[in-house]
């Protein structure tokens, strides 16, 4: 050591701190690219489902000449019977015969009944009950065309080929003339805000499993909300520390971490088992969310209690109020804003969740829009997982549809709760 | 009386004796030369009656919702003379007399069916008449005794704080009942499941494959219970999940703690925490059909062959999916490190790198651990994102790129459709279930712990 020059030892020394300056640098970037990895996966994550469910809101229609034949339709009255009777599949394929005469043999007519959905008899069957006067009658109307040629249609702007499938050649030239004279045309998807499920993915919706969620989060609400705020006043209030409440402490902080598809477990060996509620119900779904939801909204409402400054406990003491009423006169309407900012983060996690109500039942295939909450139903999420796991092309943009509704639902909630919490932040 | 109605019923009732408390109070009150001669506020004496009246009547009409038609049902097969011996030959017995009862029977009508479902209605509206009879009964004649007992020397507010109390501890105690109820559903179950399977082939075995025979002599007849490949399976996405997540999340909680200005700050913190809220359906479909396509594609185009639905994907996604969780409980421990530690480092020449690597990062390491075992834990629990993107085979195989399946996706696949609970098939989802409880729970325990301890240095 004693050998180095003044000089060496300043050269040794601005080298290493070179190398200190580029380690510095390196670790810094290497703050700024995970930074960067997150955001980034944020914003594939969200560009690629709106890219691919954006699709789902238009929806094509084909524009039929449909003369209400009563001899096709094999009806002389319109009632409800003869309605349900009637053979509307058979004015449909009339339709299609009189727009496209030159289709003979049998496979070609097959294929040209295929363009439109299997749906679209219903909605003829509507329009004749709502104006009787139609029988006998020819009408233009706009119908919804199969799946196929939806995705076909809309697969055409991406590339000049577009996505075939199932769809021939002759099918594609159908829909290519039928495009150009503008009879065939995307409108915007209704159905997907007011059907319940289908196998058909052109009559699907959302409106079955958006009331399931609405009934299922109203259950958890009724439920964890008073149940969670009841037990925070005592932990925070009047719980005397000893073991018992010791053990309370630590089982709801376990139970926050405890997986949710070990709550489905609870509820089926529970709920469905031993006390026989129906399966598939909101009751069941919101039974199960509420135990899985009440140790965040005790831990959040112990937060908001614990912020009530002692000054305010001890002033309404001092003008002689009794313990329960300090609480529920004083401190419980001040942390009241608390509380329902950590209920609403509560009730978001109970909106996304899915596994527990898988394990209940709630997976079943629903076509109806439940009523209450002992109907069997399903939840939005479900609803994504069920869509996801089908076959048809055109479910994938109806799954990513979906799950933009559900995105939404939730960053409505969280703002509120941001909102909530930023105008009834006070201090003391 | 249908139960609704009943309910409403009560309900009103409530409200009428409250209303009854409260003028009698007031009454005596006025009598007396004001409300500040009786013992309480005229309202208590309300809620008092009130209580008397509702809660028991309440609390029984529970009882009766929960436990009729348990009750109702032994008493049906009790009543048979002849009835099968195993539990599934009952309950399909009991479900065709219910059938018949409601009106839509498939299959044979006999008279022994025909009078069990006779006796069935009539069970069921004696029930609810009895339910509607009780349950009034009680509640007019508890507020009876309630109003009777008024005076003005009543204390009624301590009665009532009383019962809200205990309404309070009640409620502090659900979450005791809901660890209960967890471990004694799945335990209880677990305990039959290994009846038929001893617990060391469940535990050591390596071949997994849930089938039930339908015939005896059918292919692949007995069911093979060894759960080693799901427990690899699941470690192995949660490895790569904590590949990902530990990393990116550590060093951007650093970033956003030392470097970042107020503005970064202010802008990347809730853009990461988007993805905690995020539901994992969605991560799963992400995974599905975006991620474990790329990966494929990748795989293929340097030549490696990966299966369709991946470890790697799943665990990809996940990884992102626990960044935020990893992020911001080493934030709040980056954060509780006093400034005087930052101080004093950087005072004595060290760079930023150096003081947060030598000096923050020992010094909140208890914390950084706990926050990882927590985020493991949740890792494995993880449902959705492996039911859609990992795969349903139970491979014994340390290559990423394959499909394997985990503890969760198991679970799922034994429990959803038509299920027969006396069979090891899907007892055995519930002996996973087990598993997977008590990791996560020690896990959970020791990161408390070592959290909880790291805590009180500096205070």
């Amino acid at each position: 050591m004693t050998d180095l020059t003044q000089a060496q030892v300043r050269e040794r020394i601005a080298k290493r701190l070179a190398s200190r300056h580029r380690k510095e640098k390196l670790f810094r970037g290497l703050g700024v690219a995970s930074i960067a990895f997150g955001v980034l996966a944020v914003v594939i994550l969200f560009s690629d489902i709106i890219s691919k469910g954006s699709g789902a809101f238009v929806q094509t229609a084909i524009q039929l000449d449909v003369h209400y034949d009563a001899q096709v339709l094999g009806i002389d009255t319109v009632d409800d019977e003869s309605l349900a009777w009637a053979n509307f599949t058979g004015v449909i394929r009339q339709a299609l015969r009189e727009r496209f005469p030159s289709v003979t043999g049998r496979s070609a007519k097959r294929e040209l009944y295929s363009l439109v959905s299997s749906g679209a008899p219903f909605t003829l069957r509507d329009r004749l009950a709502d104006n009787p006067g139609l029988l006998g009658k020819s009408e233009t109307v706009w119908l919804a065309t199969d799946d196929d040629v939806d995705t076909f249609v809309k697969s055409l702007k991406a590339s000049k080929e577009g996505f075939r499938g199932r769809t021939s050649d002759q099918k594609a030239g159908w829909i290519e003339q039928l495009l150009d004279s503008g009879e065939l045309k995307k409108r915007f998807n209704t159905t997907f805000f007011t059907n319940g499920d289908s196998r058909e993915p052109e009559q699907a919706g959302i409106r079955a499993a958006l009331m399931g969620s609405l009934f299922t989060l109203l259950v958890t609400l009724a439920l964890s909300f008073p149940i969670g705020v009841a037990a925070a006043i005592y932990l925070e209030e009047y719980a005397p520390k000893n073991r018992w409440t010791d053990l309370i402490e630590v089982n709801i902080n376990n139970l926050a971490a405890v997986p949710s598809i070990v709550f489905g477990l609870l509820g089926l060996a529970i709920f469905i088992n031993f006390f026989e509620l129906p399966r598939s119900a909101p009751l069941v779904g919101g039974l199960v969310l509420t135990l899985m939801t009440l140790p965040t909204i005790i831990i959040s409402s112990r937060a908001a209690l614990k912020a009530v400054p002692p000054s305010i406990r001890e002033a309404a003491m001092g003008m002689g109020a009794s313990p329960m009423q300090v609480v529920f006169h004083h401190v419980l309407p001040l942390a009241m804003p608390g509380m329902l900012t950590g209920a609403i983060i509560g009730m978001a996690q109970a909106l996304g969740e899915t596994a527990p109500l898988l394990m209940i039942g709630m997976v079943a295939f629903i076509v109806d829009v439940p009523d209450g909450i002992t109907d069997p139903a399903t939840v939005l999420p479900v609803q994504i997982f069920l869509w996801a796991d089908s076959p048809e092309r055109a479910f994938v943009e109806r799954t990513s549809a979906a799950i933009m509704v559900l995105l939404s639902v939730l960053i409505v909630m969280n703002t509120c709760a941001v909102l909530l919490r930023k105008k009834l932040e006070r201090r003391w | 009386m249908q139960t609704p109605t009943l309910l409403a019923l009560l309900l009103l009732l409530i409200l009428v004796v409250y209303g009854t408390g409260f003028s009698r109070a007031l009454g005596a009150a006025r009598s007396l030369g004001g409300v500040r001669n009786l013992a309480s506020l005229p309202s208590y004496y309300g809620l008092f009656a009130a209580l008397w009246c509702g809660l028991p009547a309440l609390l029984l009409l529970g009882a009766w919702i929960a436990f009729d038609d348990t009750i109702i049902r032994t008493m049906v097969l009790g009543s048979l003379p002849d009835k099968p011996e195993t539990p599934s030959g009952q309950n399909l017995l009991y479900a065709q007399i219910q059938n018949l009862s409601a009106g839509h029977l498939i299959g044979e009508k006999t008279p022994q069916l025909q009078s069990a479902a006779d006796y069935l209605d009539r069970l069921r509206r004696n029930s609810s008449n009895l339910q509607a009879f009780l349950s009034l009964t009680l509640a007019v004649g508890l507020a009876a005794f309630a109003l009777l007992r008024f005076s003005p020397k009543l204390c009624a507010r301590e009665k009532v704080e009383k019962v809200l109390r205990a309404i309070l501890i009640a409620c502090a105690c659900a979450a005791i009942f809901t660890t209960v109820g967890i471990l004694l559903s799945v335990l209880f179950e677990s305990l039959r499941f290994f009846q038929s399977v001893p617990v060391s082939e469940f535990l050591f075995g390596l071949h997994w494959s849930p089938q039930m025979a339908l015939r005896s002599d059918q292919v692949g007849s007995s069911g093979a219970f060894g759960a080693v490949p799901l427990f690899t399976g699941t470690l192995m996405v949660s490895a790569i999940a904590m590949f990902v997540a530990v990393p990116v999340g550590l060093m951007a909680a650093i970033y956003l703690a030392e470097y970042a200005s107020r503005r970064v700050r202010a802008v990347a913190k809730p853009t990461l925490e988007i993805l905690a809220g995020v539901p994992t359906v969605v991560y799963g479909f992400f995974a599905a059909l975006t991620v474990a396509p790329f990966i494929r594609d990748l795989a293929s185009s340097i030549g490696l062959q990966a299966s369709s639905e991946s470890a790697l994907a799943a665990g990809l996604v996940m990884g992102i999916m626990i960044i935020p969780f990893v992020s911001s409980l080493s934030d709040d421990v980056i954060n509780a490190v006093p400034q005087s530690l930052r101080d004093g480092a950087l005072g004595l020449g060290s760079t930023r790198s150096e003081t947060v690597r030598k000096v923050v990062i020992p010094a909140a390491l208890p914390g950084i651990v706990g926050g990882v075992l927590l985020a493991v834990s949740r890792a494995i629990g993880e449902t959705m994102i492996v039911v859609m993107a990992a795969g349903l085979a139970a491979n014994l195989t340390a290559n990423p790129l394959e499909s394997v399946t985990t503890v969760t996706v198991q679970i799922v696949t034994l429990l959803v459709g038509d299920q027969e609970f006396d069979s090891p098939k899907t007892l055995a989802a519930f002996a996973l279930g087990l598993m997977l409880f008590v990791t996560t729970l020690v896990l959970n325990f020791i990161a408390l712990h070592v959290v909880k301890k790291y805590r009180e240095q500096y205070d």
